[in-house]
């Protein structure tokens, strides 16, 4: 009977043992792993050692890059810290992870991530150091700096250069035909009659990538924002909407009409964007609406073809008003669960991408897209001719941040919606209707009031 | 004196026998079982049971993992009017509906010829299997390149033969079917080996008996296997039909839900709502989810396995 109870007892003890473990491995890893790492650097940096600090990036392969000069540049100017480069998937699987991992306390002393309609959702002001007012920010852009400002608080430093969404566009294509850059809609239209008449696809689209059917319309904003100066705020109260804003619901027509016309490249609904790009670097496709920022998968596709691909914005019902659409730089930002030395240290990394050594670094990673967000910044010479458009409409002032940067609202199924009209699943009209819904649940999510 | 009948006798005069046994040295027998019991239970709870539970409140909730506001119904009334919702809802039982009845269809045939005597009989019964050893995503990614339109094997194949093949994928009105082929190709395997445990338990002396009253191959199927195989059959036909209503993995991978929204099914649209975090609202999702495939499958478990008494 003894023999029976002990082992009862044992049991019992070993069950309470591995739940213990159990509980421990989950809560440890928060709390424990922050409060102990704060007071180890205490005493490790007063005795000049160095402080670790974690870095967080997308696993873009130009990101990567990027991680890895300006965090070597870094550790050349500030020997005593050491920045680690860690990685994450990108896209709405690597939001989730942003997400979790801040509101579980348990986020990287610094990260990169979008700003605009993505920041907001992060509750910067419950999780975000913000930047206080320091030397850098005034050499700052300002559209930078609009678009990672939240309740008027700063939160982030520029990661990289600005970009444009427009239309990328073959101009071997352009020479041989004798075409002009077109600055209406209706010009474009034109072009795009006589490149199928000389036997190319006029326009590529790429449904196999689903992100990268959004940029007729998204590229279209500065156009829109032309005819109502205040539409970003208006359609943030949700007094304008896409399906009843003529400006606005062109931009979808706009798709509409290239589907009609039969514009397209053959293989439209299953290319993905790396088979997009290389058809427009051979000469294949002539026009593709898309981001700046892709041009350096060029290189990787069809060596030597990079510059042969130029750069004009999205055109629109107005020559006078025509400009181009940006998306500013991503921000570098510190959650509020690095403190102490570590704390200190992020802040130093965080400045230190508002500086020309950054910048620097930055471009050997990666070829710049646009011009840097700091005035401290200069672009090489050797830039590629995208670079080259796309600074040339910046400084020319015909340029406007994207409305995800002016609005909070942005609906998550725009490129689906739009994949069904640029395939004739549905119309124009029907699909402004539809992005006006997803909208709305964006809205309600928000708190924002949204008439229906 | 059939197998059949000895089997009834012998777990028709089992079952007291062990409840008496259980009752008498329960004590005894209590002290490894009970805390045998605890780790798992732990693991369950935490895992499973304390995160169901919570996401019922959850589904009421406006949730962005920071904070969670309660909004009564308001979750389920925006689930309710979500544009690709019919559609997804419509799809979903199309999807469950073609593959578990094509599921059943070829795994009885295949079953029948693989009880048969034919060559390599071990080899093929293998050979079938072996899609279901491999992973969803694994067949779906082979699979997008095997149906891509332009460059994919299957379309090169049919235009050899003269035929211009479908865009599978990418076809708004192809897609959702693609997706069951493949869905079908990996999983008739496993209903082949029910049928066939099913028919092999099936008392040789009913085949004798009848071919002795000179019945043709097809009257021994029509009157001997299927009946006596319905027991294979209602287990097919549910774990087809509950994995068909909550399939998700192979979609995911394969249209991704399109081409637009044209192969969304619930749970496609569930996670969408997660990754654009709406998480309150795709917690609601999950709960119609869940309702509905308890409605379809509890119902239809029920009526399965009363016929199956009877017969």
């Amino acid at each position: 009977m003894k023999i029976q109870t002990r082992l009862r007892r044992r049991g019992a003890i070993a069950a309470l043992a591995a739940v213990g473990t159990l509980l421990a491995g989950c809560g440890g890893s928060s709390g424990g792993s922050s409060s102990a790492s704060t007071t180890t650097g205490t005493t490790s940096n007063s005795s000049g050692k160095t402080t670790k600090i974690s870095f967080l990036v997308d696993n873009g392969d130009g990101t990567v890059a990027m991680a890895k000069a300006v965090t070597d540049a870094f550790h050349a100017a500030h020997p005593n810290i050491t920045v680690d480069v860690q990685t994450r998937p990108g896209g709405g699987d690597g939001d989730n992870i942003v997400k979790t991992r801040l509101s579980t306390g348990d986020m990287a002393d610094v990260f990169q991530y979008n700003n605009g309609s993505l920041l907001q959702p992060l509750k910067p002001a419950q999780t975000l150091v913000p930047v206080d007012a320091a030397s850098w920010t005034s050499d700052l852009d300002k559209n930078f700096v609009d678009s990672t400002t939240v309740d008027g608080k700063l939160y982030g430093s520029p990661w990289g250069p600005a970009f444009g969404g427009g239309i990328l566009y073959n101009i071997p294509v352009y020479k041989k035909l004798g075409l002009q850059i077109p600055q209406t809609w209706a010009q474009f239209m034109a072009n795009s009659a006589k490149i199928k008449a000389a036997g190319i696809a006029p326009v590529i689209q790429t449904y196999g990538d689903t992100w990268t059917s959004q940029l007729i319309v998204l590229g279209d904003y500065h156009n829109v924002e032309a005819t109502t100066p205040d539409w970003a705020t208006k359609y943030s109260n949700g007094q304008i909407k896409y399906a009843t804003d003529p400006a606005a619901l062109r931009s979808f027509q706009h798709l509409e009409d290239l589907h009609k016309a039969g514009y397209f490249n053959k293989d439209y609904r299953s290319a993905k964007l790396n088979d997009g790009l290389k058809e427009l670097a051979t000469g294949t496709g002539a026009q593709y609406p898309m981001l700046g920022s892709v041009v350096a998968g060029i290189e990787q596709q069809v060596p030597g073809k990079i510059n042969d691909v130029g750069f004009f914005p999205v055109p629109g019902d107005s020559a006078a008003t025509n400009g181009l659409t940006i998306w500013p730089a991503n921000g570098i930002y510190i959650p509020k669960t690095t403190k102490g030395d570590k704390l200190a240290a992020a802040k130093e990394f965080q400045a230190f991408f508002a500086t020309k050594a950054a910048c620097d670094a930055l471009t050997k990673g990666q070829a710049p897209t646009g011009p840097y967000m700091s005035k401290q910044c200069t672009l090489p010479a050797d830039v590629t001719q995208v670079t080259k458009d796309t600074t040339k409409y910046i400084t020319e002032g015909k340029a406007s941040t994207a409305l995800e940067f002016k609005s909070p609202v942005k609906g998550p199924n725009l490129e689906k919606i739009l994949i069904q009209v640029g395939s004739g699943i549905e119309s124009a009209q029907k699909g402004a209707q539809d992005y006006d819904q997803d909208v709305r649940k964006q809205a309600q999510q928000l708190g924002l009031s949204w008439a229906s | 004196m059939t197998p059949v009948t000895t089997l009834q006798q012998s777990t028709g005069t089992a079952r007291p026998v062990a409840r008496r046994h259980r009752t008498r040295t329960a004590p005894v027998d209590a002290r490894y079982p009970y805390w045998f019991y605890l780790l798992p239970a732990v693991v369950y709870g935490v895992f499973f049971l304390v995160p169901t539970v919570v996401s019922f409140y959850y589904a009421f909730t406006r949730w962005d993992l920071f904070t969670a506001h309660w909004v009564g119904l308001e979750n389920f009334r925006t689930f309710f009017q979500e544009q690709s919702l019919v559609r997804g809802l419509t799809n979903t039982l199309i999807y469950a509906a073609i593959t578990s009845g094509l599921k059943v269809v070829l795994g009885m045939a295949l079953a029948v010829l693989l009880t048969s005597k034919i060559i390599a009989r071990g080899y093929l019964r293998s050979v079938l299997f072996f899609p279901t050893l491999v992973s969803t995503i694994g067949i779906g990614i082979t699979f997008t390149v095997l149906m891509n339109p332009e460059k994919g094997l299957i379309n090169n194949m049919l235009s050899h033969a003269g035929v211009t093949g479908p865009a599978w994928l990418v076809d708004p009105s192809w897609a959702l079917y693609s997706v069951a082929f493949v869905d079908v190709w990996k999983g008739v395997g496993l209903a082949t080996v029910i049928y066939i445990a099913g028919l092999v338990s099936i008392p040789q002396e009913y085949y004798e008996a009848a071919r002795v009253d000179g019945a043709s191959s097809w009257t021994v199927f029509r009157h001997i296997m299927l009946p006596l195989a319905r027991p294979a059959t209602a287990t097919v036909v549910l774990l087809s039909l509950i994995g068909g209503l909550r399939s998700f993995d192979l979609i995911w991978t394969m249209t991704g839900g399109g081409p637009g929204f044209t192969s969304d099914v619930i749970a496609s649209v569930v996670y969408k709502q997660y990754q654009a975090g709406f998480y309150g609202l795709s917690t609601a999702g999950n709960v119609v989810l869940f309702v509905v495939v308890a409605i379809i499958a509890v119902p239809l478990s029920w009526f399965l396995n009363r016929k199956e008494v009877q017969a």
